[in-house]
């Protein structure tokens, strides 16, 4: 009996190292890797796409390996603060007491546009009676005061009907909340919590197409692979205005406000500068991204913003242009310029 | 004749009652067999509409591609390649200690409050969602023991999941084997370490091994835990191999690389805008549920294969 037991340990044995062995034939090559080679990135699940495709050009050009995760804007600064990631990606600026984590770790970061995103307010096709929000009706229908009181459409405009309101947005870690809730609120995090919140932005799109009622936001991207599913509604920014709908245009002219952002990277002042990898990376982000932003479905930045950041990226100054506060409708150039 | 006409009522009776109790049989085991299928139609639906749906990316590619922003072009090199690895720290962390403790709560521990209150544990970590050891990995693996986030931590995360799995079966195991095995062993004069080690292991291994592919099933499908450890969704190559072609011809350096797994890269692709990611999402589904069942298959065979050589 007991030489019964044995073959089979064998067996087993020479399984897994057949399986191992089939893994690292491939790898066999790397087997030497510095953990200073690796360019560590984390953050906005926003911003992802963008550095996922330049991160993929990046090692097929260059043969430096680079990892992203996801960690969302606000877990991505606490990693970028504590020195774990030479790169962070955010869909907001970084805020005041992300700065002071930095600070107190000793960490310089040099703050770099890449793209911009168009927040969309998306309705159910089947809902006809909302030609157009003013941001006064959005903040009537997201502000914390309208928990539980704004329940149907015409408590928000008198003019619409008196059936009831199911509300999808951002969950309350991601840039995208943030920055939505200081557009239209007026507060960065002041929001009502009463809706249906998810990081999976494809779960909102679900939410808004199956339900009349529904109205949500996310990122641009999202609208445009399912725009045959939900309904983008158009802005007015100040009364009297005119309604604009999100696209490229009214994004790069600076007509669809206040909802247009920036995306950004938060580069390491030391890792720029003692890391020939990462300066080489960022070289290749910038002189890649308008083609690969528009590959990824977001807005490039026009070609004299470009050259703007680029400029402070040969520049290597430190700090934000924000003081620590989400600001709505900014201009990147003279973002840049407040940068001393 | 009243007699034999009361015997015949009696008799009728008799049968009516009988026939009561085959009825009762035959729907109870239209219940049963109602909730076995409950249970197997969702499986095989679920399976049926992933493998639909992910048909178009089942190619050899799929298995040797980095992931990719073109859907077309994504794989699943690095995430196959990192649960593998993954599994292989579980496996080396969780079986050994597994078993080692579930013999000697069974063969050695002494039977008083403290073993009661142990066991008691046991059964009940068995149950923790899996989250929570997730939790415990990111204070005491990722910063507190300074791991970072790397293969080792998710490795031992994972072995921690399957302990009580492992634990629980072997002593399972070990309690199905007759105690005349082991009075045998000790008339002949067998010390206990070789009553256990010779016998009792011996018969009990095949359970032992069910148990161990079982906990490794459901470790491998662990997304919740592996994602609060900070596994990373975008690698695009493999962790340094852990055989090299100098002396002394294994590194560990793997052991501290970050890493992807099968369910993150699923996770990242379902959440992605493109719908051409969720057919790529959909066949990694397929994939982990082939792999789940094959795990499982093979625990039935090996049982199967080795209870077939013991005969007492």
């Amino acid at each position: 009996m007991q030489s019964q037991f044995v073959p089979h340990q064998i067996l087993k044995a020479a399984g897994v190292a057949a399986l191992v062995a089939t893994a690292f034939s491939i790898s066999h090559a790397d087997a030497a890797a510095n953990k200073n080679d690796i360019i560590r990135i984390d953050g906005s699940s926003t911003v992802y796409p963008i550095t996922e495709a330049v991160a993929e050009e990046f090692q097929k050009a260059k043969r430096i390996k680079v990892t992203v995760g996801i960690s969302g804007t606000g877990g991505g600064f606490k990693k970028f603060c504590r020195g774990e990631t030479d790169i962070s990606e955010a869909s907001r600026p970084i805020l005041a007491k992300e700065m002071e984590a930095c600070k107190a770790a000793g960490i310089e970061f040099i703050e770099l546009p890449v793209a911009y995103d168009a927040l969309t307010v998306v309705i159910n096709p089947k809902n006809t009676f909302i030609k157009s929000f003013t941001v006064e009706e959005l903040k009537k229908l997201w502000e914390p005061e309208a928990q539980g009181t704004i329940k149907t459409w015409k408590q928000v405009n008198p003019s619409w009907p008196d059936t009831p309101v199911k509300l999808f947005g951002a969950g309350s870690d991601s840039g995208t909340f943030d920055y939505f809730t200081e557009a239209i609120v007026g507060k960065a995090k002041s929001s009502r919590g009463d809706f249906t919140a998810s990081e999976d932005d494809n779960v909102l799109v679900q939410g808004v197409a199956s339900d009349i009622a529904a109205t949500g936001y996310f990122g641009y991207a999202y609208y445009e692979e399912n725009s045959s599913r939900v309904k983008a509604v158009p802005i007015v920014a100040k009364a009297g205005a005119p309604g604009v709908l999100p696209s490229r245009e009214t994004v790069m002219n600076g007509t669809y406000q206040p909802l247009s952002r920036p995306l950004f990277i938060y580069v390491s002042a030391n890792a720029a500068k003692s890391n020939p990898n990462v300066k080489a990376f960022i070289d290749f982000y910038l002189a890649n991204s308008k083609e690969l932003v528009e590959e990824v479905k977001y807005v490039a930045l026009p070609a004299n913003e470009y050259a703007a950041v680029n400029d402070h990226w040969k520049s290597q100054k430190v700090g934000t242009g924000f003081n620590g506060e989400p600001e709505v409708g900014v201009k990147i150039t003279d973002l840049l310029k407040r940068i001393k | 004749m009243t007699t034999q006409a009361s015997v015949l009522a009696n008799l009728a009776e008799v049968r009516a009652m009988i026939r009561k109790h085959k009825r009762n049989d035959f729907i109870f085991s239209i219940i049963g067999l109602l909730a076995l299928m409950l249970g197997l139609l969702t499986l095989f639906t679920l399976f049926i509409d992933l493998v639909a749906t992910g048909y178009p990316r089942f190619s050899l590619d799929f298995l040797t591609n980095y992931p990719s922003r073109k859907a077309a072009h994504a794989g699943l090199l690095s995430a196959w390649v990192g649960s593998l690895l993954v599994m292989l720290v579980t496996f080396i962390s969780a079986v050994p200690m597994g078993v080692a403790a579930g013999v000697y709560l069974e063969e050695y521990a002494p039977k008083n409050w403290f073993s009661d209150l142990i066991e008691i544990n046991v059964t009940n970590l068995a149950g923790v969602p899996s989250i929570v050891y997730g939790l415990l990995a990111l204070g005491l693996f990722v910063y507190g023991l300074g791991f970072g986030e790397s293969i080792l931590t998710a490795g031992l995360t994972l072995g921690l999941l399957i302990l009580p799995i492992v634990i629980v079966n072997t002593r399972e195991s070990i309690r199905g084997i007759p105690i005349a095995i082991r009075e045998a062993a000790y008339a002949v004069g067998a010390t206990k370490w070789q009553v256990v080690f010779h016998h009792v292991l011996h018969y009990a291994s095949g359970g032992i091994l069910t148990g161990v592919i079982i906990g490794m099933a459901r470790a491998i499908g662990e997304t919740a835990p592996i994602i609060t450890i900070g596994a990373l969704t975008f690698i695009a190559f493999l962790p340094p191999s852990p055989v090299s072609d100098v002396a002394p011809f294994i590194n560990v350096e793997w052991l501290s690389s970050g890493f992807t797994v099968l369910p993150i890269q699923m996770f990242n692709w379902l959440s992605r805008p493109d719908h051409a990611f969720h057919i790529n999402a959909a066949a990694t589904g397929a994939l982990i549920i082939v792999v789940t069942l094959l795990m499982n298959a093979t625990a039935i065979w090996l049982r199967y294969r080795i209870r077939k050589n013991i005969k007492w």
